[in-house]
């Protein structure tokens, strides 16, 4: 069974995040890029089910920019097969995301498509459910446990309240929340054999599909910033100020 | 214009979350419909019928929505969404499960958790963790939009009488299957509906010291929750997380105990109106957000907050 994963070039999760002064955007020049950590554990997943003999080749794909390239070939050092990049400058919105990733898995046919369940930018959690729908098939999305037996694969989902196990029929779709796995670390020598693995780029147009934005970003600003209180000295005044001065309890 | 919102919901009781969906729905304008997809759910439909500003409640009650499977949900959605300008559903993991799928279907691009409401067309939502806020123009026919909850106050529960009107077709997609639940049971009130929670962080050290929260948290009616540091220690289940990874919060008081305040967590509990922070690091950034501050070690003061609210309650 091949596996298919999608990953997504993003601010590294360690740096925050700053609004531009003329509020078009979050400011992303001389910033460290890195792949997206929901994309991460979906190749983690699709690589170790690669190690336990379920899946025979696991191909990764992002659309974005040239420099998506290194998401790409990070993946291919964790130990993914082969990448396929969708090139373009395009900031492509979720489902048109989800279009392209759906030409990509009529040409690859894999039984299991792996996403994270949201990028970390956008912070949308569309693009797993909606190529699901596209596709017709069964999605489990924020996968904590992912069992594939047969042509079936069970999946426990973090929901509110507790824990949800479904099954979907193969090929599925599943999200990845944080829980599912830790990834690995690529070493050097992977490192070095990723550059030699086969990686295809592709355009949107070569995959007949618009990726005019639908939403228009009007601005961007900072939240409202929180101004700090005060110091209480005991826990005698602290339940004084709720009770009489916050008035909450 | 016209607005379809998603009933929250688990068979039984209409989620409060609702109330607060239909409030984002009345601020975009037009008529209110509720759909209740799922199984044995007449109370439910009795419950979104009195809602306030409610016109008509549509009901779709059989086996194939009962466990909320997104494949049979979002085709019944998209199908009745048609006629609709609107389609509104809760940022919950339900919501964020369905709503998408029924993006697709009606080749729209979703709205993801708003916070506010500009226009009809105009939207705020938050990006890269809460930390910035962009207001975005939707040019789709039919707006498909998820609602962060806390950001909207609740319309009434009562007073609304609201025609109720059955759908008698199911789509089983048959693709999917529910297997179990596992849920876990607590006395307590849940963690987004709460008016009070007290939170653990890092500071706690171990799930056994969580029993300090709970007999405060009892005392005062609250749910408990936990910063991710303490989920990924394997303090307490994930299901209690509070941050932008796991539960958006924004109760009346919120108390954070041995939380560092890391983004993160800020992004799930920063709309809360007041924030306590108790943590024995007087540098830690919790505190540049908390109106009060107590700087102490936890493992006194928790015990002495429990005897002086036994005080004084």
């Amino acid at each position: 069974m091949k596996v298919l994963v999608a990953v997504k070039r993003v601010i590294d999760y360690n740096v925050k995040a700053r609004v531009k002064a003329d509020q078009t955007g979050v400011d992303l020049s001389n910033v460290k890029m890195a792949m997206n950590p929901f994309c991460e554990i979906a190749v983690e997943e699709a690589v170790r089910l690669k190690e336990r003999g379920v899946a025979t080749e696991v191909v990764v794909v992002s659309i974005g920019p040239k420099a998506a390239q290194e998401q790409i070939r990070t993946a291919l050092a964790l130990g993914a097969d082969k990448g396929v990049h969708v090139e373009t400058d395009v900031e492509v919105e979720a489902l048109a995301v989800a279009k392209l990733l759906k030409a990509v898995v009529e040409k690859e046919q894999p039984g299991l498509i792996i996403l994270g369940k949201q990028s970390i930018d956008t912070d949308n959690n569309q693009t797993g459910q909606m190529l699901a729908a596209l596709c017709g098939y069964g999605q489990a999305t924020f996968a904590s446990e992912v069992t594939v037996s047969g042509d079936k694969v069970e999946v426990t989902r973090e929901v509110d309240g507790g824990l949800r196990t479904v099954a979907l029929k193969l090929p599925a779709i599943v999200t990845t929340d944080l829980r599912l796995n830790e990834p690995r670390y690529a070493s050097l020598p992977n490192i070095m054999k990723a550059k030699k693995k086969p990686l295809e780029t592709v355009s949107p147009a070569d995959l007949g599909v618009d990726v005019t934005p639908r939403l228009k970003t009007l601005k961007v600003v900072e939240p409202a910033k929180r101004s700090a209180g005060i110091k209480v000295a005991s826990v005698e005044e602290l339940v004084s100020k709720l009770k009489n001065e916050a008035k909450v309890i | 214009m016209s607005v379809l919102v998603i009933a929250e919901h688990d068979n039984v009781s209409l989620k409060g979350a609702t109330l607060n969906i239909i409030a984002a729905a009345k601020k975009i304008g037009g008529d209110i419909d509720v759909l209740v997809a799922g199984e044995g759910c007449g109370a439910v439909a009795q419950a979104a019928a009195a809602a306030e500003g409610v016109k008509k409640v549509l009901v779709a009650d059989n086996a194939a929505y009962g466990h909320q499977l997104a494949e049979n949900v979002a085709a019944l959605v998209a199908e009745k969404g048609k006629g609709y300008s609107h389609i509104l559903a809760c940022a919950s993991t339900t919501g964020k499960d369905v709503l998408p799928r029924v993006a697709a279907l009606l080749d729209s691009q979703q709205i993801s958790e708003i916070i506010g409401v500009e226009s009809s067309d105009t939207f705020q939502r938050p990006i890269y963790a809460g930390n910035a806020i962009a207001t975005v123009q939707s040019s789709d026919a039919i707006k498909v939009i998820t609602v962060r909850p806390t950001a909207f106050d609740p319309v009434a529960a009562t007073g609304g009488a609201a025609a109720v009107e059955a759908i008698a077709d199911a789509k089983d997609a048959g693709v999917s299957s529910f297997v179990k639940d596992e849920m876990a049971k607590s006395d307590r009130p849940e963690l987004g509906g709460a008016s009070i929670v007290i939170s653990g962080g890092r500071g706690m050290q171990n799930g056994d010291n969580f029993e300090m929260l709970y007999r405060v948290a009892d005392k005062l009616g609250a749910a408990v929750g936990a910063s991710r540091a303490a989920v990924d220690a394997g303090f307490v289940p994930n299901d209690m997380q509070v941050g932008q990874t796991g539960k958006i919060v924004a109760p009346q008081l919120y108390v954070a105990v041995g939380i560092s305040g890391a983004i993160q967590h800020l992004a799930g509990m920063s709309g809360s109106k007041v924030i306590v922070a108790i943590n024995k690091d007087e540098e830690a950034p919790i505190f540049q957000v908390a109106d009060y501050g107590l700087v102490a070690d936890l493992f006194e003061a928790v015990p002495a907050l429990e005897a002086e609210l036994n005080k004084v309650l």
